[in-house]
């Protein structure tokens, strides 16, 4: 499996360790998954907390191995600026797709989906569907 | 009709009041949001005239889509995206004419709130930005002034509200009694309209 299959994935989250961290733990529980590129955008660009629409085009087209890019958020601003990018039509690369999901479950699903080679749309319905796993 | 100077003067004016109320915008955001409306607003607004004055767009379309553009990258929180897809859209339904009329320009207005209402999911009464847009569009046909009457209006009303949209919707019932920051500075923007146009 090479890099050029994979689709990359996005964190965006208010706060820049949150996102890193997020990357980070996803990426340790993919095992065999270290290929998936996987790319934070967290806080707003002078380090504070925020969102940055220029911080994301960025990571978006860091992760875009031409295979799609799916791009998890935590809330508010977040979702706002993407959908908004999404919007504008050429400021994320071609097959970015905002994924609705839980940020660190979602993370995890879909880093470790991406791993297996799987298409942005099986990576998408792993990433939405741990909205489903109940913890009690 | 209205040209691009006209936008121009809009975005100016807009970029001037926001500066001048930062303050009272960053006040009213303090007890139910985050305290930064009126330092985000401002930083966009600044950036935005900056661009205008650099770029110098010809058409109206063209300034309000580049101020739409400028906003989304500048702000940094969630007043950018909902401020810059009102102008982007407006400019984008205004096209490529240099000229537009006060009709041509309240329908473009229009079609920029309605993509305001899908991005962030807020209808009429929610506490919002849209509670001060959608009366001032509604009032365009009789003119400017009449517009910012009814975003000043709209923006006042949202106080006995409970908000339901963004983090002050977290706050629930501890939401009422405050003006919505985004309300307000919707009624700055309509104001700004106002002012360039001489009203």
């Amino acid at each position: 499996m090479t890099e050029a299959n994979l689709v990359g994935i996005v964190l965006v989250s208010h706060s820049a360790a949150v996102a890193a961290s997020v990357a980070e733990l996803a990426r340790g529980l993919t095992g065999g998954g270290t290929a998936v590129r996987v790319a934070s955008a967290g806080g707003a660009e002078d380090g504070g907390l925020g969102t940055s629409a220029e911080l994301i085009a960025g990571a978006a087209a860091s992760v875009d191995a031409g295979a799609g890019v799916a791009v998890l958020t935590d809330l508010g601003s977040a979702v706002l600026t993407v959908k908004a990018l999404l919007a504008e039509g050429d400021e994320l690369p071609p097959g970015t797709r905002l994924v609705d999901a839980p940020f660190v479950e979602g993370a995890v699903a879909a880093v470790v989906t991406a791993s297996t080679g799987a298409d942005l749309a099986a990576v998408e319905a792993a990433a939405a569907e741990a909205y489903t796993y109940r913890k009690v | 009709m209205l040209d691009a100077d006209f936008f121009r003067r809009w975005m100016t004016a807009t970029a001037a009041s926001v500066e001048r109320e930062a303050d009272r915008l960053t006040a009213l955001d303090s007890p139910i949001g985050d305290a930064d409306h009126g330092s985000n607003l401002r930083r966009g607004f600044a950036a935005v005239t900056a661009t205008l004055e650099k770029e110098a767009p010809d058409t109206p379309g063209g300034v309000l889509t580049l101020a739409g553009r400028q906003l989304i990258s500048t702000v940094g929180g969630a007043s950018g995206p909902l401020y810059g897809t009102l102008l982007r859209r407006t400019g984008k339904a205004l096209g490529d004419a240099s000229e537009v009329s006060e009709a041509d320009f309240a329908a473009a207005f229009r079609t920029g709130i309605e993509a305001v209402t899908t991005l962030g999911g807020a209808a009429p009464g929610d506490k919002t930005m849209v509670d001060a847009l959608l009366p001032a569009v509604d009032a365009l046909g009789d003119g400017f002034a009449a517009a910012r009457t009814a975003a000043e209006e709209g923006a006042v009303a949202t106080t006995p509200l409970q908000a339901r949209k963004g983090r002050a919707s977290y706050l629930g019932e501890r939401s009422i009694g405050h003006q919505d920051p985004g309300a307000t500075s919707s009624a700055l923007l309509v104001a700004a309209l106002a002012e360039a146009n001489g009203d």
